[in-house]
């Protein structure tokens, strides 16, 4: 290795003074503008996350519900003081439990039955529920009547609220929901064991109901499911044959131009126009029920399938052409091919779009509007054409109830939404990485 | 015999005609495939097609169009004073004799006999059966009815008989052309052809059934309000007057809900717009691979957020958050805590909508962004031009076009954006600028007038579709326009 040549040896050096070009001004604006886009970033990050704390941090509470476990007994004289129910079988379902219930939580606070006061404030402890829960055990069972049974019942919602803290104390009794003597008694109890908060299954079979409490998604899971399946069932055979017409056979002329403009026009067409679409087609003009889980999937299947229609010709886009020309040149027809060879080589991307399109559909409340899902169903739906809600429905009418606890409840549906939603995205996203091939 | 059997046994005399179709073609070519010319499962194929698809269109046009005829001669053959009365009430007999002919099928045959000769007792012998009626049943109605159970039957078993006729006979006749030089598969891939063809004019169904509904229920609505009169009212105001009260119907304009929807929609694309932008150019320019793989999929979560959930956050959290925040300000500066924003208004609608399109905006304009040949951009920069210079004055003017469609794509979003407006915005049509007042919108109105107990006759509300159609027209031209703009702009480049 020879020593390197200073090329600038002997000439004298020119002088170090640089052409004032602005090149600060220019790296603080480089920088300013980079900051801009960091902000803009973290501006968008950091709302998603408020939105999701906002929500689970008011909704993760609602799956844990305040029930007072205690000793209930059936007393022969409150249910069926006549002894009729042998020949009365009404008489069990038209019973006054809620007084048993009450009397019960008195005898566990020491109050007397005949402090008629007290015994209201005490009543006004145990949720509406409980009316319900007593019936169905002495239904299913009446030898329990003139027993006494240990049951777990639910608290109403503003014990509820209380319990978990939701309730501002500080202000005069008078000017909240529950009073100090109640809150003494919730202490008494919660210190004895008997009051505490426990999972709450009923959120999830539920149905709906005006006490916050005993309100829960069951009706709604089911319709929406309904829905999910029809969409499904329709939209992606439709979406399928239509993506393969137009990918595959059609030819370039006029009519397949309509068609193409067409669908991405209706993958941009507000949802609440398919809701009228559903309105006056569905209910109004071929005669199909209201508030029935078949309309909204009807509904549904017509806005998602753009969407999947899309997904799918992307999908068989990226289908090579040499395996066509294999097929072709081995004797397959035309149609062989594409079913026996494209079809599924594209069908994990198929799946990917489709999901997606599911778990916009999941989410969509505007179209259902208008088809009467705002409905108040306390009944499970047996069939499709059963009056039935859907899961952002249910959030929607909750959300406009005024108590506090159902905003609660509120959070805790959109919670149960969110869940749904991330499975199917994350669904989507696994297929793709298991299945998805580069060519 | 009930539909669902019918379709049943269809299926059932199809795969029958598979079965035999695919065996009489190998039984033809002598138990060798290479004769013939399509494999066999193709002429099995063109028999069950032929077995099942006259067959269910015959069954599909008679259940369309039978109850059409019987309900037709039965209204024919209303006694005339009847005839004399309007539609509506026409209507209502109609129903009434439908619910009696529902019932009389619950009855046995002397209690038929004896109700037809005293209709009075009809309604109690119907509501002991669990059928209810709304009113006293007239003599004619019982016998109307008993015609319509008396036709229904006779429609059911014809079309038993002439479905499942077609059905064997087609599948007969497909059977009889069956030989070794039978062309099936090119037959067969006709049909399916066919329904391809079908499954993909569904989308211009789609598109026709929306215009078509909304354009009748919309020209209803007009006869009862001059279209002028909505479309250039400056007062919406529809009262609820009570059926033939003959009660004035209100004010339906239609100014104050388009300006409200354009107003918030303004809004929104006020905070959407820059913050997508610059992130769109931050992720597509600057970020590093591993930061935009981050990046990119969050805020894209954003767009996977159900809208209503955006609604509760703007009602819950957002509302009340700037109303208390408002009522701080005003105390620090007048010393009156009375707060200037309300809980809904135009700011905060605007607001949560303008998150919820940032990856609308920012996941098009990245497209379109990276869209732009490298060469620019390296032109650029062996000038000397810092990065931001060169996005600035070359990336930015080149992708121009195609952003501009992005945003108007983004905008017809927010003018159609239904949930987040229904919670936040408020339902008050009013005409004002201040955008801490609530204001409403044409889909929030939509919503209002169509939930709940609706009769298709009221302009209260067939308004709504005319409002549709609106809410339509303005976004499929935001959208064509949109389309056409980043279309051309693509084929520029490539």
């Amino acid at each position: 290795m020879t020593d390197v040549v200073s090329p600038a040896a002997g000439i004298p050096r020119a002088k170090s003074v640089r052409r004032d070009i602005g090149i600060k001004r220019r790296y603080a604006a480089e920088r300013r503008f980079r900051a801009y886009g960091i902000a803009a970033l973290s501006f968008g990050i950091i709302f998603l996350m408020l939105l999701l704390w906002s929500v689970v941090s008011k909704g993760y509470t609602a799956f844990q519900q305040t029930m007072i476990t205690m000793p209930v007994e059936f007393s022969q004289q409150i249910i069926d003081p006549q002894n009729e129910r042998a020949t009365n079988p009404q008489k069990l379902m038209t019973a006054n439990y809620p007084v048993v219930a009450r009397n019960a939580l008195a005898k566990l606070l020491n109050v007397s039955v005949d402090d008629r006061v007290a015994s209201r404030a005490i009543g006004q402890m145990l949720s509406d529920g409980v009316r319900v829960q007593l019936r169905d055990l002495v239904v299913a069972n009446p030898a329990i009547i003139g027993t006494t049974q240990t049951v777990r019942l639910l608290a109403s919602g503003d014990i509820d609220s209380a319990y978990k803290g939701q309730i501002d104390l500080d202000v005069g009794q008078e000017n909240r929901k529950i009073n100090d003597q109640q809150l003494g008694w919730m202490k008494q109890l919660s210190d004895s064991g008997a009051l505490a908060k426990h999972f709450n299954s009923g959120i999830f079979v539920n149905g709906a109901s005006s006490r916050p409490e005993a309100a829960g998604v069951g009706v709604a899971l089911i319709g929406s499911f309904y829905m999910m399946l029809i969409v499904l069932v329709l939209s992606l055979p439709i979406g399928v044959a239509a993506s393969i017409y137009l990918e595959e056979f059609a030819p370039k002329n006029k009519f397949t131009d309509l068609i193409e403009v067409n669908i991405n026009n209706l993958a941009a067409v507000p949802s609440i126009v398919y809701g009228l679409l559903g309105l006056a087609v569905f209910v109004n003009f071929m005669g199909l029920p209201r508030s029935a889980s078949f309309v909204g999937g009807l509904v549904l299947t017509l806005m998602t399938l753009p969407t999947i229609i899309i997904a799918t010709r992307a999908a068989l886009k990226a289908v090579p052409p040499s395996i066509r020309a294999a097929a072709l040149g081995l004797g397959a027809s035309k149609m062989q091919t594409i079913f026996h060879h494209v079809l599924p080589l594209a069908m994990p991307g198929i799946l990917t779009g489709t999901i997606i399109g599911l778990a916009h559909a999941l989410g969509e409340t505007a179209p259902l509007l208008l088809i009467g899902m705002v409905a108040f169903v306390a009944n499970y739906p047996t069939t499709p054409l059963d009056p039935s809600t859907a899961l952002p429905v249910q959030i929607y009418m909750w959300a406009n109830e005024a108590e506090r606890a159902f905003v609660e409840r509120t959070s805790g549906a959109i919670i149960i939404l969110l869940l749904f939603l991330i499975l199917m995205n994350v669904g989507a996203i696994l297929l793709r990485r298991r299945f998805e091939r580069r060519w | 015999m009930n539909t669902s059997l019918i379709l049943l046994i269809l299926a059932i005399i199809g795969i029958a005609g598979y079965v035999t179709g695919a065996r009489h073609a190998m039984a033809l070519a002598g138990g060798i495939s290479s004769k013939l010319h399509s494999r066999p499962g193709y002429y099995g194929s063109f028999v069950a097609v032929w077995a099942i698809l006259p067959a269910a269109v015959i069954l599909f046009v008679w259940l369309v169009a039978s109850p059409m005829y019987i309900s037709s001669s039965v209204r024919g053959a209303f006694p005339e004073e009847v005839k004399t009365q309007s539609q509506a009430e026409q209507g209502l007999s109609y129903g009434m004799i439908t619910s009696i002919a529902r019932g009389m099928n619950a009855l046995t045959g002397d209690e038929i006999a004896r109700v037809e000769n005293n209709p009075v007792e009809l309604r109690t012998a119907l509501g002991a059966k669990g059928v209810p009626l709304a009113g006293d049943p007239q003599p004619f109605m019982v016998k109307a009815a008993a015609d319509l159970n008396r036709m229904t039957f006779v429609s059911r078993i014809l079309m038993t008989i002439v479905v499942l006729g077609a059905s064997i006979g087609g599948a007969f006749v497909a059977y009889r052309q069956i030989a070794p030089r039978f062309r099936a598969r090119n037959r067969v891939e006709k049909v399916i052809l066919g329904s391809l063809v079908v499954a993909s004019s569904i989308a211009i169904l789609t598109t026709v059934g929306i215009v078509a509904s909304m354009l009748t229920e919309a020209a209803h609505f007009f006869t009862a309000i001059p279209a002028w009169e909505f479309f250039f009212g400056t007062v919406w105001d529809p009262r609820f007057a009570a059926a033939g009260s003959g009660g004035s119907e209100g004010q339906f304009g239609l100014i104050p809900l388009l300006l409200g929807t354009l107003y918030i929609g303004f809004v929104a694309m006020l905070f959407a717009v820059p913050i997508g932008l610059f992130s769109a150019i931050y992720m597509s320019e600057y970020a590093s691979p591993k930061v935009r793989a981050v990046a990119k999929p969050l805020l894209e979560v954003l767009a996977g957020i159900p809208t209503i959930v955006y609604g509760f956050f703007a009602l819950t959290t957002v509302g009340p958050f700037l109303r208390d925040i408002s009522s701080q300000l005003n105390g620090l500066v007048t010393g009156d805590y009375a707060n200037f924003i309300q809980a809904q208004s135009v700011l905060t609608a605007g607001f949560v909508m303008g998150i919820m399109l940032i990856p609308y905006v920012s996941s098009l304009s990245d497209d379109i962004i990276t869209a732009v040949p490298r060469a620019l951009r390296d032109g650029s920069l062996g000038l000397g031009a810092t990065r931001s210079e060169t996005i600035k004055k070359v990336v930015l003017p080149a992708a121009l076009p195609g952003i501009v469609g992005a945003l108007l794509m983004t905008a017809s979003r927010a003018v159609g954006e239904t949930m987040i407006v229904v919670l936040a915005a408020g339902v008050a049509a009013r005409l004002q600028i201040n955008p801490f007042e609530p204001m409403t919108t044409v889909t929030v109105k939509i919503v209002n007038q169509l939930t709940g107990d609706l009769e298709f006759t009221s302009p209260q509300t067939l308004v709504a579709f005319a409002l549709g159609i609106t809410l339509f027209a303005i976004t499929l031209c935001l959208n064509i326009y949109a389309l056409y703009i980043v279309r051309k702009y693509r084929e520029q480049y490539e």
